[in-house]
């Protein structure tokens, strides 16, 4: 490499190496026990055995993996029909592409006010219900915030990972589709075949990619769950920063410990999607994912 | 076709939906159950926010704003030079360069952030807008490379050239054709930079260890204080960039996807 592409790659990559290395480094070694002032004799893995070994955290990573996997389903299942729906049609509807991309830049926090304001037993859905006379009060209507089941944060995440995956998927329907459909329909595929034998296993690489990406994202997100979510058992990263936050400091390593598991989790899931993106491009040749 | 319609209006409705609520309250001076509209409309919590009472909530406003676009020059100045190493040249090191550029992006703030506190506060850049900025960076700058990246994966080096063989000095290269070239990449990697700074909540709280109140961190406050006419208009306000982004950048982008962005 040149001289002069390593000074224009070069500060980039640094000051992300340095903060985002830096960053996961030291969290591993105060995850191990490590302080400044006590240096780098004492690393110990005791506290990532105790968080391993603690029946709390056995819970929240259950149901961190229960919500992620969840809503990362239901909005995959949506996603495939739509995505199927955008890219058979030829005229582009401006309007509703520029209202289906809005899930994509709004704030995690905002979507979880409006989760509340419309699900909550004082919400817009129990409103409604309560004018139709189906429910008397408030306490009447289910618990679907800060609820046993995640179904206010699930909702959140659905609302908001459905155009992400959907996109995705219509890029690779766009860049691919038409040649291949065309070939079926010459040897005369059917519908029901077409969707089964080209369509599904063309989308199946970028579908996989992108739904790894949702877990991984869903996985490690905090403000959702930390709004919408019961007080116990609380998912992983809202378990994690309780007990960086705790009063009790031998917590706090037990904190950042738990912080470098989900970074770990969510790592694997991209190189995992990376390669499954990889190999969609070398089966299908397509440009990109 | 009928069905197309039917279609679009689910999906902008149960787009759109999710915000009803959100505007009513915000225009909402009492609300009783099991109505369906209030009672009474008012702008109290407008007057409010933009009123002397509320300068706490201005001021999270333009602290947001400043982090955020610092943040997003920052991210730009250096992401669009690596972006154009990265979308023009190949070489070996550029499958590992592509991961270490997407962890950050994906890769929870809040482990990143509780592991750099430490490192922050012997440095003396907690509870300040630079260290606040530079948690933020660890994100959006990669951010912007990526996008960057592409804006120069579609780019013809050969317009340059051109320009240099009719005479044209470096200096006038890069004025006149390479940076006009990258514009509107150079706009929307900075707009999505600055909306990722514009949301974050933790890693803000953890590193400006409450002293720099963003707008993010007086909405938590607010939701918990019960609040809601407040908390709706000022989460109507916390969209208003987000929003704003997208209308840029769909006119910029044309027909390309913003596909990545969360």
């Amino acid at each position: 490499m040149t001289m002069n592409a390593i000074l224009m790659l070069g500060p980039a990559l640094l000051t992300i190496i340095v903060l985002f290395g830096g960053g996961l480094v030291l969290g591993i070694l105060q995850g191990m026990g490590y302080q400044f002032s006590s240096g780098l004799s004492q690393l110990t893995s005791a506290h990532f055995v105790s968080i391993l070994l603690d029946p709390d955290f056995f819970w929240s990573l259950l149901l961190s993996l229960y919500v992620s996997i969840t809503s990362t389903t239901i909005a995959a299942v949506i996603s495939v029909p739509l995505a199927l729906f955008f890219s058979s049609i030829a005229h582009r509807n401006r309007m509703v592409q520029f209202v289906f991309q809005i899930p994509l830049t709004v704030p995690h926090v905002v979507i979880a006010v409006a989760v509340i304001f419309m699900m909550s037993p004082s919400g817009m859905i129990s409103r409604a219900m309560g004018s139709l006379g189906m429910i008397s009060n408030p306490s009447a209507f289910p618990l679907w915030i800060n609820d046993t089941w995640g179904i206010g944060i699930i909702t959140a995440y659905v609302w908001k990972e459905v155009p992400f995956i959907t996109l995705m998927i219509v890029s690779v329907l766009l860049h691919t589709g038409k040649a291949y459909m065309d070939v079926g329909r010459t040897l005369k595929a059917g519908r029901v075949q077409r969707f089964l034998y080209i369509t599904l296993p063309m989308i199946f690489p970028s579908l996989g990619a992108a739904c790894l990406i949702v877990f991984a994202y869903t996985f490690g997100a905090f403000e959702i769950p930390f709004l919408l979510g019961r007080t116990h058992p609380i998912l992983l990263p809202v378990w994690a920063y309780k007990n960086y936050s705790d009063v009790d400091l031998f917590a706090r390593p037990e904190g950042i410990a738990t912080g470098i598991i989900i970074a770990v989790v969510v790592i694997v899931s991209i190189i995992l999607s990376g390669l499954l993106a990889r190999y969609a491009r070398n089966t299908a040749g397509i440009g990109r994912t | 076709m009928r069905l197309r319609y039917l279609l679009y209006t689910v999906i902008i409705c149960s787009i759109v939906a999710l915000f009803i609520p959100v505007v009513i309250w915000s225009f909402t001076y009492q609300w009783f159950y099991p109505d369906l509209l209030p009672e009474q409309w008012g702008y109290r919590a407008w007057e409010y926010i933009f009123g002397p009472a509320g300068t706490q909530i201005t001021s999270g406003l333009a602290q947001s704003m400043i982090v955020a676009a610092i943040t997003a020059i920052l991210s730009v100045c250096l992401g669009t030079p690596a972006g154009r190493i990265l979308g023009l040249y190949d070489f070996r090191l550029k499958n590992i360069l592509s991961l270490v550029i997407i962890l950050p992006v994906i890769v929870p703030p809040l482990c990143v952030a509780m592991g750099l506190h430490l490192w922050f506060i012997r440095l003396g850049l907690t509870e300040s807008i630079v260290g606040v900025v530079l948690i933020h960076l660890t994100f959006c700058l990669p951010y912007a490379v990526f996008v960057m990246w592409g804006v120069f994966a579609n780019y013809n080096p050969e317009y340059e050239d051109q320009a240099r063989s009719l005479g044209a000095t470096p200096f006038q290269v890069f004025v006149r054709i390479s940076t006009p070239m990258v514009f509107n990449g150079m706009v929307v990697a900075g707009l999505f930079a600055f909306l990722l700074s514009w949301s974050q909540y933790l890693s803000t709280l953890i590193i400006g260890g409450g002293q720099i109140t963003t707008l993010p961190i007086l909405l938590f406050a607010l939701i918990n204080s019960g609040d809601r006419p407040v908390a709706a208009a000022v989460s109507l306000v916390f969209i208003t960039p987000a929003l704003l982004a997208l209308v840029f950048s769909s006119r910029y982008l044309g027909k390309q996807h913003l596909t990545g962005i969360q």
